[in-house]
């Protein structure tokens, strides 16, 4: 894996990706992000774990420049993105795929698969992309919107891929989603984990983010109060019960 | 493993790539529109036909900034008017070929529109309109006052001279088929710009700005470039229409023509290829027809607002367009 990391980002793997600390963010007066510090490393897949309202949706759109009022730090690839737009965040390589997913109604499949620029070389192609979701394949006519829920995340997650993005931000891809479609983003995240792509994945369903994340970082209240090795995950399931109200 | 990640790839991005072709259907209706266009002065008076054909044309210039980019301008009086007066001027004063006088007014929409659009884009909704109209409600009072508009006489007597210095436009029945060249092409051109990818990524702005951002894109960029486009072919329309009727006035910069510019596109259906030209030939007709009318016909015209608001907000267009299930 370290190898296909190697091979995917061109960096260090001891050189976090990402290194994110003491991000703070507001909603108009509202404080909601109070000091968020984690990292990940390329080829690693780090979880958000905590309640609904826990700040893990705002951390992921601090991190994006989404949430414009923000502070701390966040190094991308070696670049301080806390002043930067969105924009010029999303042109370094930083893919997000939103919880409600952002699937333009007015476009068809296509339409909405070819949309986003290619921000940097890497991207998967199209052909690539129809392997690993063959459902679009079939609908690349149809519009966005006429699709399932799960085409729809598949659609969200497979034309950020095709942009080249190395660090996918994925916001909790198996929301009110049929286990078997959740079986199948799973085994896609594993796949393109495996490829080497870095992804910070936001859930709510550890036992899914157990299945396939390297670490967890638990939220709550705006803060990271604990991570949690996913090997370690076992010794510290009452713990984690604890937290996350289950 | 079979995604293996690729430095190279055979599939370009959107914002490169060519549009689809014209669909069958679209195709279909273009052809009915082009023949209707061409017998249809050897039945109805040519001058009423040029005047549907100039508010089509920038019917659909509006369109295309509130149907696909999303933003609702009051101003577009503005460059209508402005064009109007421009070619009237070039053509009148300067002695320009009307070809050359359309070009200038066109050109001077254009500048307006980046004047215009550059500030108005900062701002969304109901500000940005706003904006819109404060600006035309300056190029009203400018058009008042600047020495060379005529003040409330306007600009009269344009000549239409001769097209390329060959082709006298005197006559109304030969005017009438360069007007819907024009048209005609100002239309494709907006049909072409609508589905490019360019026309995507318009959609995506106005569907979910936020959204596009993030996807990397500069979305006031794609802001700006349709406003300028948009107020382009409204120039184009209303520098054809000063030719047409070879009088630019205070009527064009008025602030009611953004009023009616609107009320043609709801009518026939915002955000459609065909509905601004419906709408256009609708409200258009009626002011003709029922000229005899006087001020009622305003109060029929929004009559038929309210109730197009109320019952078939999509437009005649868009209500046919939900019935056939086709896009038109």
């Amino acid at each position: 894996m370290a190898e296909a990391a190697l091979k995917v980002q061109g960096t260090d793997v001891a050189t976090p990706l990402l290194k994110v600390s003491n991000l703070e963010g507001w909603y108009g007066e509202s404080h909601v992000l109070h000091g968020i510090d984690f990292e990940v490393r390329p080829g690693e897949v780090v979880t958000l774990l905590g309640r609904n309202g826990a700040g893990k949706t705002t951390t992921m759109k601090a991190l994006m420049g989404i949430l414009t009022k923000r502070k701390g730090s966040v190094v991308f690839d070696g670049h301080e993105t806390i002043g930067l737009p969105a924009r010029a965040i999303a042109k370094l390589g930083m893919g997000y795929v939103p919880e409600e997913r952002g699937i333009f109604s007015s476009l068809s499949v296509e339409e909405n698969l070819m949309l986003p620029p290619r921000v940097k070389p890497g991207g998967l192609s199209l052909d690539q992309i129809f392997e690993l979701f063959p459902n679009i394949k079939e609908r690349l006519s149809s519009q966005g919107t006429k699709l399932s829920g799960g085409e729809q995340q598949m659609l969200a997650i497979g034309r950020i891929l095709r942009t080249g993005a190395n660090l996918l931000l994925l916001d909790e891809p198996t929301e009110g989603l049929a286990p078997v479609i959740v079986q199948q983003i799973g085994a896609t995240i594993a796949r393109l984990k495996a490829e080497g792509f870095t992804i910070v994945l936001v859930e709510q369903n550890f036992h899914f983010a157990s299945s396939v994340a390297d670490r967890h970082y638990v939220v709550e209240q705006g803060k990271v109060i604990d991570t949690i090795q996913n090997a370690e995950l076992e010794a510290n399931i009452d713990k984690l019960h604890a937290y996350l109200g289950v | 493993m079979a995604v293996d990640v690729q430095t190279t790839s055979n599939v370009a991005p959107v914002a490169q790539r060519g549009a689809k072709g014209m669909s069958t259907l679209h195709m279909a209706i273009f052809a009915a529109l082009l023949v209707a266009g061409l017998i249809a002065p050897f039945f109805l008076y040519p001058v009423f036909l040029m005047k549907v054909l100039c508010f089509a044309l920038f019917a659909c210039a509006f369109n295309l900034l509130l149907g696909f980019g999303g933003l609702l301008s009051f101003g577009h009086a503005a460059y209508f008017g402005a064009a109007s007066y421009v070619a009237a001027h070039a053509a009148k004063v300067w002695g320009l070929t009307p070809e050359l006088a359309i070009l200038a007014g066109t050109g001077a929409a254009l500048i307006l529109g980046v004047l215009i659009g550059s500030l108005a884009i900062r701002r969304q909704g109901i500000y940005f309109a706003m904006v819109t109209l404060a600006f035309a409600q300056m190029v009203f009072f400018f058009s008042l006052q600047a020495p060379f508009t005529g003040g409330e006489d306007g600009i009269q007597a344009v000549p239409r001279g001769h097209l390329f210095g060959l082709l006298n436009l005197r006559p109304d029945f030969t005017l009438y088929f360069v007007v819907l060249a024009i048209t005609f092409g100002g239309i494709l051109f907006i049909y072409r710009i609508i589905h490019s990818p360019f026309g995507q990524v318009l959609k995506a702005i106005r569907e979910n700005e936020p959204r596009a951002i993030s996807l990397g894109y500069r979305t006031n960029r794609y802001k700006l470039a349709v406003f300028v486009l948009s107020a382009g072919f409204a120039g184009l329309a209303g520098a054809t229409k000063a030719l047409v009727f070879q009088l630019a006035s205070l009527t064009d910069v008025h602030w009611t023509m953004s009023g009616e510019v609107v009320l043609m596109t709801l009518i026939g259906g915002m955000g459609t290829v065909f509905g601004p030209i419906v709408g256009a030939t609708v409200i258009v007709t009626m002011q003709n027809y029922l000229a005899t009318w006087g001020a009622w016909v305003t109060i029929v015209q929004g009559t038929i607002f309210v109730i197009a608001v109320l019952l078939f907000r999509e437009g005649i267009v868009g209500v046919i367009s939900k019935w056939v299930k086709r896009p038109l």
